[in-house]
């Protein structure tokens, strides 16, 4: 078996003492870059590339590094998520919604534990899928034109109705605003520039990192200011820390679920992570016989959006080694290091450079392995956080925050910018209008924007074209239907959970 | 464990900082991953690395207005810089030419040098049935709304200019209705034209390497005076007889007001990096063609596009 003989090749390589060794080290950085708010996957890359060079690694070992920071990075981006309802990155932003209500019941170290769990499912499955398809899977960005994604773009804004779960109206408003927000810089299209006042720090519209820390981080900071702490999880006291296996063992199809859908969105040059964890969020809530649980603290809403934006950054893989297409930001910085070390991803990249890419595929399964032990019981360490006292960490973590949006931009108007979001945030909060949705605005409606008006232009402004392949006709079908179906099922989801074995049978309904 | 954690903190963003307080800086106008990223990363790197410079240079990024930001921050803030270099390109100028960096005029720095030029390209699938690059001009010029190009810069950019500067030699002047999507890089244009949504894709070569070499596209035309090095079977536009030249230049500038002394330092630097093996190496990698040009050699040829772009640019009518 070729594969085997590929595999064994990698391993060879990944296996050394010095690249376990990086992969490790890689592992623990990651997981606190991603950790920190304002530090995510792509900067963390990009910051650690001078490093790699100064170390003077070879191709392989630097990519060794740079892939287990990346995992690491999305493996971490859950824990301020979960612990201070602070995405410690985007692709993390769903994981807000019922990972932060958990811990605030006490279950902290539970949720953690979880998504540990279902981070490394996703990863994990997503590396075996790179591993044996990516040739063939690299196509798939071929089938996705213009009118393709605007589809796809359409559909993730379709199902958004339901994630405002007590307030769909607020939702929507909240969409809008992002939706606004995206309009901001120059127009790819035109080269002309919207909304910007004349100052080039908007130009390239606004960075969804300084929209994060500021309507998350920096807003909780001005609640914290109002409420003296009393409205906050931190200083909540810790149950024994143990391993929630009945959560585990509930939550395995939506994991699997996840995974694929996750996969998938990190195929598509562009849609990334974040696409892949609001969608399996949305699919696991559509389908689910109660949702009221969804945005309470229900395990099933935090194993599906880790699951997805994990088995994401594999798919993001893909493209990035197979087309030199980077899916993600994070793969753009990747792609940067690859091209910086001599090595020219494309088609022909499996075949011309093989210790490359299979050293890469083991080292990223070493990593995984890593990553999850190391997790479990880190998660005890993590946890701690909750006991800082809230005066100090709050400050501590808007502080970092700061510094990592600023070390990437060195622009002191995204900080100026950063508190602005921060303002909003705290209005948006006291009306009680969710802030995940500005966000899915920003990051998606921009792409959205563009795919239409590229459509456009390729059809002479026929509106035909958006309906004119396969692949767009089902994404319109699915969009539609996740937008009415709700509205007259909802009786029937209204009824009482039954926890019933053919609980998937009704999946592909949203 | 609280001081565990901490001290773990505090390890990981002395790792990212501690590189700033090095002495010498080089900004990359733009996110980690571009053309800009590359030409501070591998040329600050082999700079060290032959010696040509003495200390370490540290990559920034100053991402903004398409590499406006870094420039009106160099202008502004930091005018006499001498350990300063700042990435620059064709886009470059082609944003001073149109006036794209609010006001801001090529004259307020020093054009340093640049040691390669990525070739613009016409690329095409293979299955087109367009087999040079006057079938496909003709094609276009008898039907502009059956054809679209899909190029990395957004309209009015370079990519697009490359475009209508040809079909302009061929005759045509309706340059308005020739349809040009701009994505999200080379990669992604040639993306887009193999999955048969757009006919062409205009960008640089080292966009498409991976490509040529599967055989999954064909080059029409390479916009360079000679055929590129290790590409020797891809026609020049010139040998097809539409004679345009568009290059993608990968240089540096200085702050103006920087010392005499210190632009010669840079410069001698540069023209280390130009001639050494590391740096040949790195043009074979990532598709770059021989372009020496370093001085004030540089600084009248910068002018120079600069000029021609803005000519253009205002009869094209992608700029007021």
């Amino acid at each position: 078996m070729e594969l085997f003989a590929n595999l064994a090749l990698g391993f060879s390589v990944a296996l050394s003492p010095e690249t376990l060794a990086l992969a490790v080290a890689g592992c623990i950085l990651g997981t606190m870059i991603g950790a920190l708010p304002g530090l995510g996957p792509s900067n963390g890359v990009a910051i650690l590339i001078p490093l790699a060079f100064s170390f003077g690694l070879d191709a392989t070992h630097s990519l060794v590094l740079m892939t287990a920071v990346y995992y690491g990075a999305m493996y971490g981006g859950r824990i301020s998520s979960i612990l201070l309802n602070i995405p410690g990155d985007e692709p993390a932003m769903m994981t807000t919604l019922d990972g932060y209500p958990m811990a605030k019941a006490g279950r902290a170290g539970d949720a953690l534990v979880l998504s540990g769990v279902a981070s490394f499912v996703g990863a994990f499955l997503a590396t075996i899928g790179l591993m044996l398809l990516a040739p063939i899977l690299a196509r798939v960005a071929f089938m996705f034109g213009p009118a393709e994604y605007f589809a796809l773009y359409l559909l993730a804004f379709c199902t958004l109705g339901g994630l405002g779960s007590n307030n769909q109206a607020k939702a929507a408003i909240s969409v809008c605003l992002g939706l606004g927000i995206a309009m901001i810089g120059v127009d790819k299209s035109t080269g002309l520039t919207r909304f910007t006042g004349g100052s080039l720090h908007l130009f390239d519209g606004v960075d969804f990192l300084v929209a994060i820390v500021g309507l998350f981080a920096v807003a909780e900071v001005f609640v914290f200011i109002e409420s003296h702490g009393r409205d906050s999880a931190i200083g909540v006291k810790l149950e024994k820390i143990r391993i929630p296996v009945k959560d585990i063992m509930n939550s395995g199809w939506t994991m699997l679920r996840g995974t694929g859908i996750g996969f998938v969105a990190g195929l598509l040059p562009g849609a990334g992570a974040s696409l892949g964890s609001f969608l399996a969020y949305m699919l696991e809530k559509s389908t689910a016989r109660d949702k009221s649980t969804f945005g309470t603290g229900e395990p099933r809403g935090i194993a599906a959006p880790e699951a997805g934006n994990n088995a994401a950054a594999g798919g993001a893989l893909v493209p990035m080694l197979t087309l030199g297409v980077p899916g993600s930001g994070t793969t753009a910085v990747l792609l940067a290091l690859l091209m910086t070390l001599n090595i020219t991803p494309g088609p022909l990249l499996f075949t011309e450079r093989p210790e490359v890419v299979w050293g890469l595929i083991a080292s990223l399964l070493i990593a995984n392995v890593v990553l999850l032990i190391l997790n479990v019981p880190l998660v005890r360490v993590f946890s701690r956080i909750l006991q800082v006292p809230a005066a100090v960490l709050l400050p501590g973590v808007t502080m970092i925050s700061f510094v990592g949006i600023y070390s990437l931009s060195g622009s002191y108007f995204d900080l100026l910018l950063m508190i602005g979001f921060g303002v909003l945030g705290y209005v948006l909060r006291k009306l009680s209008i969710p802030a995940v949705p500005v966000i899915l605005g920003i990051l998606l409606g921009g792409h959205m924007e563009v795919s239409l008006r590229r459509a456009m232009v390729l059809s002479d402004g026929d509106w035909t074209y958006l309906f004119a392949s396969p692949i767009s006709i089902g994404l319109w079908i699915a969009a539609v239907a996740g937008f009415i179906l709700p509205l007259f099922l909802r009786p029937y989801l209204r009824t009482p959970a039954r926890v019933t074995p053919d609980d998937d049978a009704d999946r592909d309904r949203g | 464990m609280k001081h565990i954690l901490k001290l773990s903190f505090a390890a990981a963003f002395s790792v990212g900082l501690s590189a700033q307080s090095f002495a010498a800086e080089c900004i990359a106008p733009a996110n980690p991953g571009g053309g800009w990223d590359f030409t501070c990363r591998t040329i600050t790197k082999i700079m060290t690395d032959i010696g040509a410079y003495d200390g370490s240079i540290q990559v920034t990024n100053m991402a903004g207005g398409g590499g406006g930001l870094a420039f009106t921050h160099v202008v502004n803030e930091r005018n006499s810089d001498a350990d300063l270099i700042v990435a620059a390109s064709t886009a470059t100028a082609t944003r001073l030419a149109q006036n794209a960096y609010s006001g801001m005029t090529a004259d307020q720095v020093r054009f340093l040098g640049a040691i390669g030029a990525d070739p613009g390209v016409i690329v095409v699938a293979k299955d087109s049935p367009y087999q040079n690059l006057n079938d496909l001009l003709d094609a276009v010029i008898a039907d502009p709304s059956k054809h679209a190009f899909a190029g990395g810069s957004a309209a009015g950019g370079y990519d697009h200019l490359k475009v209508l500067m040809a079909l302009k030699r061929k005759g045509f002047t309706d340059i308005k209705k020739v349809k040009y999507i701009g994505v999200d890089g080379d990669a992604d244009a040639i993306t887009q034209t193999v999955g048969g949504f757009t006919s062409a894709m205009t960008g640089d070569i080292s966009g498409v390497v991976g490509f040529i070499k599967s055989g999954d596209v064909r080059v029409l035309a390479s916009f360079t005076e000679e055929r590129i090095p290790g590409f020797e079977n891809i026609p020049t536009a010139r040998e097809q007889g539409v004679d345009v030249i568009a290059v993608n230049w990968r240089g540096l500038y200085t702050p103006k007001n920087a010392s005499d002394a210190s632009y010669k330092q840079w410069t001698e630097a540069l023209r280390k990096v130009g001639a050494s093996s590391e740096w040949k190496e790195a043009m074979v990698a990532n598709g770059l063609a021989p372009f020496n040009m370093v001085g004030s050699d540089f600084q009248s040829y910068v002018d120079g596009v600069i000029g021609e772009v803005r000519a253009m640019s205002v009869e094209l009518g992608v700029m007021k």
